[in-house]
């Protein structure tokens, strides 16, 4: 149980199935405390569906999902998962369209949730200054009036991840945040994903393999619901199985 | 500004702070015989517009903010009706036909010996006045705490809200739920000792109605203004990932649609004493769908549009079912369509838009874009 108390997220033989199809087989993966790990894997291999689980947004049929070593969360829902520590960013870029993006940002800043103290909650300076910040890490601080609905693609991604930022949970999950991205700006989320990670714990879902090699992080292979391989960029891609189902498709 | 309240939002209060003190003016001072006297009907039929449009703000509350589409907020602004002509009736007191000190005259007619004990405490105005917002709060607590704890939505909860005032409009029709059965409550005399036929208490209760309206506004803004308010767009714009950064939606929901029963409520009490009568018919689910169509026609998450939604259409009302009156469900159906087809943000948004084209100062379309204050924050 060394590895269990060590770990930040934890996950044992994990299955969900729909009407009978296993989106997730069984699967078991283990985080620690500070690291960031990049999962790759085919289209249909169950990345989204498995941070989906971690969330609370699936609850699965079998399995265990620990969070801190001791926390389960398929106990828990949503806020509560939320308020645990665990941030999660969306395959597709889910902001507030009709909030400015300033109050995209004030809306997931770390904080009380509850009614009444939204009802009376006044920003204080120290907020003021946090926001200042993540706007200014995400370069969106000349955009802070105009509605989220209105950026580009490629800036409504960097609004999640600033979200995230703002909520400072423990744990990001970040589903393919470089999707639809220029080269450009997809190495530009790579560093931040990297310089976010010095200070959080990240879990990373992507496909673009530059990206993944840019963040140089361990990699775990997800296929069919489980895990398929594990190891550095250059392990698994060397790896038989893994070539066989890349390449095989 | 406060409140974040545009040049409209100004523009709506100051009239209604004119037509409250004006009406009452040209009704009780000028001759009936000039030009600017306001006959008592139109004092009457305004003063009960004032109230549709504040029940239309509840509306817009959840609907427009919260994107909860109610269809059964007829029911709560018929409890707080209810709750007033229930004081109205204790007030009748021995003037009744039946000239029973204590029971209003159905009871005696049905031959009951005892006022049932809900009716207790109605003789009293302020427990009255608590049970207006009581009431339906307290509908809307229970009924919002099953629907939204099992996250029920969309056209889902639109019905179940339909089923909700069904079930009250049939339970209010029996007689033995002592209501007053289908006959409703009536034939009040007066509130607060001041006679209900009297001009002056009429001219009162318009009064009363616009300030209520004016002050339902003004919470409506403060909520919508506030971090709450934020809230519950986002929760309108995309509920579960509102969730994923750890708000406890249903509480949300909750709260809103408990503040908004309440708000019902009081336009059903004011209503009741200025139109004379309270009977189960204002829980038919038809009514509910009216005051949406009300909200769509106005401009839908906009408020002021809400209250002028109910304005225009009942006023279109009141003159169509003079003239054409078979022809009424018809207009309002097809207005409703034409609404949704070509005027996706109602009146308001037509009103609003102009005023941009026309204006050469760089305003955003739609909502003003309600920064929160950094000074106040300092
Ligand atoms: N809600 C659902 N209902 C039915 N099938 C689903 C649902 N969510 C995911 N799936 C299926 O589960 C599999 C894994 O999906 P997903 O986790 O989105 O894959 P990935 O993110 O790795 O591309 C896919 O075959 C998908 O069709
Ligand atoms: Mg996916």
């Amino acid at each position: 149980m060394t590895e269990l108390s060590k770990s930040l997220l934890y996950l044992d033989g994990v299955t969900v199935s729909f009407d009978g199809f296993r989106a997730l087989n069984n699967l078991s993966l283990v985080v620690g405390h500070g690291e960031m790990r990049a999962i790759i894997g085919p289209n249909g291999a169950g990345k989204t569906t498995m941070m989906d689980v971690i969330t609370g947004k699936t609850r699965p049929d079998k399995g265990d999902v620990l969070f801190n070593g001791e926390r389960d969360l398929t106990k828990l829902d949503e806020a509560e998962i939320a308020e645990l520590g665990i941030g999660r960013k969306f395959q597709r870029p889910t902001v507030f369209e009709s909030h400015s993006v300033l109050d995209n940002i004030v809306l997931a800043l770390e904080g009380p949730r509850g009614v009444f103290s939204s009802l009376f909650a006044r920003l204080t300076g120290r907020e003021c200054d946090r926001i200042d910040e993540v706007l200014a890490t995400i370069r969106l601080s000349d955009r802070r009036d105009e509605l989220a609905g209105s950026l580009s693609h490629g800036q409504k991604q960097w609004l999640e991840i600033g979200m995230l930022l703002a909520q400072d949970p423990a744990l990001l999950l970040v589903d393919e945040p470089a999707a639809g991205m220029t080269d450009a700006e997809t190495a530009e989320t790579a560093a931040l994903l990297r310089r976010i990670a010095e200070t959080h714990s990240v879990v990373v879902v992507e496909h673009d393999m530059t990206f993944v090699r840019d963040l140089g992080v361990r990699v775990t292979v997800l296929h069919e619901g489980s895990v398929l391989a594990e190891g550095s960029l250059d392990q698994v891609s060397a790896d038989e199985r893994v070539i066989e189902v890349y390449l095989g498709r | 500004m406060p409140l974040g309240l545009s040049r409209i939002g100004v523009a709506f209060l100051l009239s209604l702070a004119v037509a409250a003190v004006l009406v009452p003016v040209l009704n009780l001072t000028v001759a009936s015989d000039s030009t600017w006297h306001v006959s008592t009907t139109n004092v009457v039929l305004f003063g009960k517009y004032l109230c549709y449009a504040l029940l239309a703000l509840s509306i817009d509350l959840v609907w427009g903010y919260c994107g909860i589409l109610s269809l059964g907020h007829g029911a709560f602004f018929a409890l707080g009706g209810y709750a007033m002509g229930m004081h109205l009736m204790r007030e009748i007191g021995s003037r009744g036909v039946y000239g029973n000190p204590v029971l209003p005259d159905f009871m005696v007619f049905l031959n009951w010996k005892e006022l049932p004990w809900y009716w207790y405490g109605f003789d009293q105005f302020w427990f009255a006045a608590l049970m207006v917002v009581l009431a339906p709060g307290a509908l809307a607590f229970v009924f919002g705490m099953f629907a939204f704890r099992s996250r029920v939505t969309g056209v889902y909860l639109s019905i179940i809200t339909q089923a909700m005032t069904f079930a009250l409009l049939l339970a209010f029709f029996r007689n033995d739920m002592g209501f007053g059965g289908n006959n409703g409550l009536t034939d009040f005399k007066g509130v607060l000792g001041f006679d209900l036929q009297n001009n002056a208490t009429r001219c009162g209760l318009f009064a009363l109605s616009a300030i209520a309206l004016a002050g339902g506004f003004l919470a409506c803004r403060a909520i919508v203004s506030s971090k709450l308010g934020k809230v519950l767009v986002a929760v309108r714009d995309a509920e579960s990932r509102t969730r994923f950064i750890g708000y406890r939606v249903e509480h949300y929901k909750l709260f809103v649609f408990t503040v908004s029963a309440m708000m019902a409520g009081v336009a059903g009490a004011l209503y009741v004493p200025q139109v004379g009568i309270i009977n189960p018919g204002e829980f038919a689910p038809a009514n509910s769908i009216e005051a949406v169509i009300w909200v769509a026609v106005g401009g839908r998450g906009t408020l002021v549009g809400a209250a002028l939604g109910a304005l225009v259409v009942n006023v279109g009302k009141s003159w169509f079912t003079g003239a054409l009156p078979e022809l009424w469900l018809f207009a309002l159906g097809g207005l409703f369509i034409f609404v949704t087809l070509f005027l996706p943000k109602g009146l308001l948004g037509l009103v609003r838009s102009r005023r941009v084209a026309s204006a050469a100062p760089v305003e955003a379309p739609g909502e003003p874009v309600t920064v929160i204050d950094r000074q106040a924050a300092e």
